[in-house]
């Protein structure tokens, strides 16, 4: 392997139904600093059967040049055929970089493809950077439940690849004006290479998905709620808000909400303008999750809850009396 | 079925603290457990042998303290225990381990015949990188699930439930095949006294990198790791915030009301 060979940063961009995930608009920005300081092109990678929408909105976030692979074939996520595309587009064009969203397909392909390379790729990242001494990406991301930071290089192979936390970067402002060279790739599966079959589709129960990472305002409950029947108070808040429930891994652990709510080292990294964390103690599994969010309130009845270390704005006091007069001064002001 | 189970011995992460002088882990003391992605994947492997007859083997890789997760395992659905345990194994990034592990798993296979199917858990809690599956499964060439919460054999074919952003997504796929196994919505089951007994009684034969056949040793520990961990450093997030504490929680609500308000944040 020559390095000098590998040239530009690639970012994924994830496609569902003909629509871009954020994430990988999100990437573009942390992936343009870093080709800037390279002094290479970004180039945005889309696998679908419908991937128009999703070359438009990589060429109006940044990207420099745009690979699409389309068929048919690609119209569901599986592991068989997405890792082949990208397989081969990487070893047609050698990147130096490649990021890719760290969703649950993101983490399922982005292993396969490296370990088909042989090169090393670093996971959920947090924090992207360039080396300048060492010409690497200097990948950042949380380990032991969030308790420590490591920064991970890969020096000697190529191209580096990383998955990266959806949430954490924000999207630029997108430029509908912007020009860029599309590149399209025929890259054909035969059906019976692909040996995962999708039989049925079951949709979250109570309908609407939970779309945290893009949340502008998040409340959160955790432990000190009690009870699952508790959550309507948190839930009151988050509609005058115009936001979104979110939970910590206790009050999910304890089966009060779903899985898809928690926010934190196993689930999800939200940086919303307000995070509100009703009855959350503040476990830094929970922190490593939310302490990107421009303003932090805490509201809690223990003075020494870790919650309040992180917190903008603490109020020590019981969530029950706190909560339901805060919606009620929500509601007033927003009249 | 013939199914083998990874596990991992990890240090309980929600046990860990940082000493607020030198930020760094405090690690004496917390106790190691089974991952616990890993018991869940047990359990599921476990419930097919129930239903579908077979064995179940488990296969870690680790210091000779494994062992004790490995027992544990043992107690709970697995009959039988090999541990891979080398110091040329130390320092292993995700490629290395996989690597070292998919040679284990065919030395294994030539005792144990071949598995139909390979179950891991989702990632491990110390790590968390959920890579090491996924990349056994490239090495084997094998298909793979992700995030499986359930997996049952259905007129001859694996069925796993796998869950997605929004929801689930039920996959049929061919064997054989790996699945990594988040948490599930059903209980793991708990050992008796008599499966304990049994589990401590057993002999768990150890592949060094020696017994491992086939075995490229560049490939191995540190030395076959394309990734370097440059610096690690404990996150430090705090920040001076205003503290509200009124008489009542509504006068609370109403100063804090007030606060994000004039900061423009309502």
């Amino acid at each position: 392997m020559n390095k000098a060979d590998y040239k530009n940063v690639w970012v994924y961009i994830e496609n569902v139904e003909g629509t871009p995930k954020s994430v990988g608009l999100e990437l573009l920005g942390p992936a343009r600093e870093i080709a800037g300081a390279m002094g290479q092109k970004l180039v945005a990678v889309v696998i679908s059967s419908a991937a128009e929408e999703s070359v438009k909105a990589a060429v109006a976030y940044g990207a420099d040049e745009v690979i699409v692979i389309e068929g048919p074939e690609y119209k569901d996520y599986t592991t068989d055929a997405y890792v082949n595309a990208l397989y081969e587009v990487v070893q047609k064009y050698k990147p130096a970089a490649l990021m890719i969203g760290a969703t649950n397909n993101g983490r399922d392909m982005a292993p396969r493809v490296s370990s088909r390379i042989g090169t090393g790729l670093t996971a959920d990242c947090t924090q992207l950077a360039y080396d300048a001494e060492s010409d690497n990406v200097a990948w950042t991301r949380p380990a032991f439940g969030g308790n420590l930071m490591a920064t991970i290089l890969c020096p000697d192979t190529r191209p580096q690849i990383g998955t990266v936390r959806p949430g954490v970067f924000k999207k630029k402002t997108p430029d509908a004006k912007r020009k860029a060279e599309i590149v399209r790739e025929k890259i054909h599966v035969p059906a019976d290479q692909i040996r995962t079959k999708i039989l049925k589709v079951f949709k979250e129960a109570g309908g609407e998905g939970v779309n945290l990472e893009d949340a502008d305002v998040i409340v959160s409950g955790g432990r000190g709620l009690g009870k699952p029947e508790n959550f309507k108070v948190v839930e009151e808040l988050a509609k005058a808000l115009g936001g979104v429930v979110g939970a910590s891994r206790a009050a999910v652990d304890a089966e009060w909400i779903s899985h898809a709510h928690q926010v934190g080292q196993t689930g999800k990294t939200v940086a919303p303008k307000l995070y509100i964390a009703c009855g959350i103690s503040g476990a830094i599994q929970h922190v490593a999750g939310m302490s990107g969010s421009d303003v932090i309130v805490a509201i809690n009845k223990d003075p020494d809850a870790p919650i309040f270390d992180i917190a903008d704005y603490g109020v020590v006091g019981d969530l029950f009396e706190v909560v339901p007069a805060l919606t009620e001064e929500v509601r007033k002001l927003k009249a | 079925m013939n199914i083998l189970v990874c596990v991992k011995q990890v240090p309980d992460t929600t046990e860990i603290k940082i000493d607020p002088v030198t930020k760094t882990l405090i690690r004496a003391g917390v106790p190691s457990i089974v991952n616990p992605y890993d018991g869940y994947a047990l359990e599921v492997a476990a419930r097919i042998k129930d239903k579908e007859g077979g064995k179940v083997v488990l296969l870690s890789m680790g210091p000779p303290q494994a062992k004790d997760a490995i027992k544990e395992c043992l107690a709970v659905g697995g009959d039988k225990g090999y541990l891979v345990s080398d110091r040329a194994f130390g320092g292993a990034d995700t490629l290395a381990t996989s690597y070292t592990l998919t040679m284990a798993i065919k030395t294994v296979e030539e005792l144990e015949g071949k598995f139909d199917i390979i179950f891991c858990g989702k990632q491990a809690i110390d790590g968390d990188t959920a890579q090491v599956g996924p990349e056994i499964a490239e090495h084997l060439g094998y298909p793979q699930v992700t995030y499986a919460v359930e997996a049952e054999m259905v007129n001859g074919e694996l069925q796993v439930k796998r869950e997605t952003e929004d929801g689930a997504e039920l996959i049929g796929v061919q064997l054989p095949a790996l699945v990594t196994v988040t948490k599930p919505h059903f209980e793991i089951r708990y050992p008796t006294v008599k499966s304990k007994l049994a589990a401590n009684r057993a002999e768990i034969p150890t592949l060094t990198a020696a017994d491992v056949k086939n075995v490229e040793t560049g490939r191995l520990g540190l030395a076959g790791s394309p990734t370097k961990v440059k610096k690690s450093f404990t996150p430090d997030v705090s920040k001076k915030g205003v503290k509200i504490k009124e008489e009542t929680g509504a006068e609370s609500a109403k100063k804090l009301a007030a606060l994000l308000s004039a900061a423009g944040v309502m």
